[in-house]
């Protein structure tokens, strides 16, 4: 009983954050932006879930069960990668942004970062 | 890095044996021989395509990075949720370059994708002499405490742990 409460606490949790993540990509107003939703929220959203999914295996008697653990792992490594590939072709399409976003970077380098 | 010719990375070796264990979710002997057989076969299949393997490692810092990067994962999801269920308006973003002290390809790369998981900020490109990030923020109120901060916190354990 109590085993099913912490379990579904934990789905709640990471449920909440993948819904926010999502709600992100919609409502944030540009592009750059709308990477930090799916690249922050997402994570702790899925590992919300997988801690649940360990609690869940490991109390039904069959020893403990670690692999779900491998897909954040795998998570954190691809996550970024592929945040960084986005945002980078973006900077290279000269994708829109926001006016208020300042660009400390331009006078610092002579990169694609000018618009 | 053709110098050990059985054993070219021996910490990718014992990490692939544990992602092998893990994932047939089980430690029979055979399981081990079968973990062990990958362990050695894909570093050596692999070889060519790594350009910068880390020459020494350092255990015990990198664990403590470890622990201080997942804590900050957990703060950095609670702040873009914070910051995404309030108003857009109110966000300050911003493009930031990091000016680079770390050398290792292989360390910048850990340093580009811990920056793109931790508190808003997103790695989006890298100079292309490799001496500098560039770094997207959702929301910068003082740029020198965002490079301070970064600086401080995940760079300078990352030398520590590559001794470069």
């Amino acid at each position: 009983m109590l085993v099913e409460i912490i379990v579904s606490l934990f789905l709640l949790i990471g449920a909440a954050f993948a819904l926010i993540g999502s709600w992100g990509l919609v409502h944030l107003p540009d592009f750059y932006m709308r990477l930090h939703g799916p690249t922050k929220a997402t994570t702790l959203g899925v590992g919300g879930m997988i801690v649940g999914s360990v609690i869940f295996f490991s109390t039904q008697g069959e020893g403990i069960s670690l692999h779900e653990l491998l897909i954040t792992l795998f998570l954190f490594i691809t996550a970024p990668v592929s945040a960084h590939m986005l945002a980078k072709a973006a900077l290279h399409l000269q994708l829109e942004r926001v006016e208020k976003t300042r660009d400390v970077a331009r006078k610092n380098t002579s990169g694609p970062c000018g618009k | 890095m053709k110098h050990q010719r059985w054993l070219p990375h021996p910490h990718l070796s014992i990490l692939l044996l544990i992602i092998w264990l893990l994932l047939v979710n089980s430690v029979a002997p055979g399981q081990i021989v079968l973990g062990v057989v990958i362990a050695i076969l894909v570093p050596i299949y692999t070889n060519d395509f790594w350009t910068d393997p880390p020459a020494r490692l350092r255990l015990l810092p990198l664990l403590r990075y470890a622990g201080v990067v997942l804590g900050d994962i957990v703060v950095a999801n609670v702040q873009v949720a914070i910051l995404i269920l309030g108003p857009a308006k109110r966000l300050r973003p911003a493009f930031i370059h990091y000016p680079l002290e770390l050398e290792s390809e292989f360390a910048i790369t850990l340093l580009a994708s811990t920056i793109s998981l931790t508190p808003g900020t997103v790695s989006a490109d890298v100079d292309a002499d490799g001496r500098g990030l560039l770094i997207h923020a959702l929301d910068v109120d003082d740029d020198e405490a965002l490079l301070r901060h970064i600086r401080e916190r995940y760079e300078r354990p990352l030398k520590e742990i590559f001794e470069c």
